[in-house]
């Protein structure tokens, strides 16, 4: 369903995405996993179209079609919703109005079986539709931020950190709430920094470190792998004699 | 008594223009926190086609003032289009002075068309005569300021309260970067933005044309005492900016009629200045503190 090949994308002179090529087949979840500054925001920046000019080399391919180039309020049409990090809601209008802003490209009248959708999704956010967004807490704007992404009936619906900042009890809720989401045809490509959740629910994952994946594979090859057992997961197998690591793990993909 | 209700007559009349000035400046703030200093030119640009619709053309009082809204929406498009696009990466003082340099332009197209002379500006309402109403005058100009402003407020509310187009601004406004991910064309949406904002502008002129005098320089103090109204209700509240313009006329006129006419103009700034020490942000702005 989305490709991207070879992509290499720089902010100014610095390269931050080295050759990047992923896949994400229809009906999955994928997940890139990775360090800060690894370039996985940057990566769904761009195939989002965000940034101008980006990427430098590499095509990107929705569907069968070419997007890198493309506009942002023209990728969203093709059927590509994006959750930003942080949220991102807009404060100051109605919880009703920041989802009718995720129904803005579509051009049909059945906007309310969607909206019936996302109560079922998120019955919170029902009983609050005249309220303004900004004064939801965070793990409501989370939802209000996952519920106005579905508003475009999206074929692909990439999530950038949805467990940013939030208690560890809505961050299971999420992740529950995506896998549904994805049980209900949506495919989902996710950006998380919580591995142990990420590779919970996904079906496929990426290691991204300084701009390239260094593994990818299914969640239970990835948590056997010993880096990401020691990097990612915090699972460490030999104990010190007085308790603690004297020596640094040396990372074997490099 | 009757010099009182004279007075609050009056100061709404002007304050409805303020009023109406300061909406389209706080229209264009708030999606690109420009503060529009071309604004005033535009409403008087606008006006003087008017004029020369009716006078030079004989084009009827109602027909002139529909097409100088047109007008203004295509002028509003042309100066986004041609001065605030092409900038590459622009900061806010940049853009400040891109609308400054425009300012300057139109009120030498302005000069360089029509002159420097004071023309009247000709509408089919009196000055003078009006409704009595115990022995307060009401003209009929008054009047149509009045409603004028009224009418062109609720119809900018219901168009940011119930159309798509105006909820889209309004995204815009608050989160151009969501807004993008909503699939929205927000550069088309600044764009469409300068031109309400010039249909605002020109009701504005339209309505101060007959009170003052139609010349290059008509628009210079509405501007000013526009701008003020805005900052006095919160740059970035439209109902705020409406109220802020209409106590700025009312303040102003019952300081020039009790106190000093002399420190008429002056007294609006002292306004503000203390109620910025209060308030900051303006009367009727609420801010929410982005959740981490």
């Amino acid at each position: 369903m989305l490709e991207t090949k070879n992509i290499e994308i720089y902010y100014g002179k610095i390269m931050v995405v080295r050759g990047l090529s992923l896949t994400v087949a229809d009906g999955e979840i994928r997940a890139i996993l990775g360090a800060n500054g690894a370039g996985k925001s940057t990566t769904l920046k761009t195939i989002m179209g965000y940034l101008d000019d980006q990427p430098d080399k590499g095509t990107i391919w929705f569907k069968g079609k070419r997007i890198d180039g493309m506009k942002t309020e023209k990728i969203v049409p093709l059927g590509i919703a994006f959750v930003p990090e942080g949220r991102e809601v807009f404060p100051e209008l109605t919880l009703r109005e920041n989802l009718m802003m995720g129904a803005y490209t579509r051009k049909d009248r059945e906007i309310q079986g969607d909206l019936d959708r996302v109560f079922n999704y998120f019955p919170v956010l029902e009983d609050r539709l005249k309220q303004q967004a900004g004064t939801l807490s965070g793990g409501e704007q989370q939802m209000l931020a996952i519920g106005r992404a579905l508003m475009s009936r999206p074929a692909l619906m990439m999530l950038d950190e949805p467990s940013l900042g939030l208690s560890p009890i809505l961050v299971t809720e999420i992740f529950n709430i995506i896998r549904t989401i994805n049980a209900d045809g949506a495919t989902i490509l996710l950006v998380e920094q919580n591995a142990r959740k990420a590779l919970s629910v996904a079906h496929h994952a990426f290691i991204m470190e300084t701009g390239r994946i260094v593994l990818e594979g299914p969640p239970e090859k990835l948590e056997q792998d010993e880096d990401v057992q020691e990097f990612y997961l915090g699972i460490k197998k030999d104990q010190s004699v007085r308790g603690e690591a004297r020596y640094k793990r040396k990372k074997r993909w490099r | 008594m009757v010099f009182f209700f004279d007075l609050v007559i009056g100061g709404l009349a002007i304050g409805a223009c303020y009023a109406l000035v300061a909406l389209a400046m706080v229209i264009i703030y708030k999606t690109s926190e420009v503060p529009n200093f071309a604004q005033g030119e535009m409403a008087m640009i606008s006006a003087f086609v008017a004029y020369a619709l009716i006078e030079s053309y004989g084009v009827g009082f109602w027909t002139a003032a529909g097409l100088t809204l047109l007008f203004a929406l295509c002028l509003g498009v042309v100066l986004e289009l041609a001065f605030l696009r092409p900038a590459k990466n622009p900061n806010i003082l940049g853009l400040i002075v891109i609308t400054l340099g425009a300012e300057m332009i139109l009120y030498g197209l302005a000069g360089w068309k029509w002159g420097a002379n004071q023309h009247p500006f000709p509408v089919p309402f009196s000055e003078y005569g009006g409704v009595t109403y115990a022995d307060v005058i009401i003209t009929e100009i008054n009047i149509w300021t009045f409603v004028t402003s009224l009418v062109m407020m609720l119809l900018l509310f219901l168009f940011f309260r119930y159309t798509k187009l105006g909820t889209a601004m309004k995204a815009v406004q608050q989160n151009v970067f969501a807004a993008k991910a909503m699939g929205i064309p927000t550069r088309r949406i600044l764009t469409f933005t300068w031109g309400l904002s010039s249909v605002t502008g020109a009701v504005a002129g339209m309505l101060i044309a007959p009170i003052a005098t139609l010349d290059p320089n008509m628009m210079l103090d509405p501007l000013l005492k526009g701008f003020a109204g805005a900052v006095l209700g919160g740059m970035t509240s439209l109902p705020g900016a409406a109220l802020g313009g209409y106590m700025l006329g009312l303040i102003e006129n019952f300081f020039g009629g009790y106190v000093s006419l002399e420190f008429k103009s002056v007294v609006a700034f002292a306004v503000i200045v203390l109620v910025l020490c209060v308030k900051p942000s303006g009367l009727l702005v609420r801010h929410f503190e982005r959740k981490v």
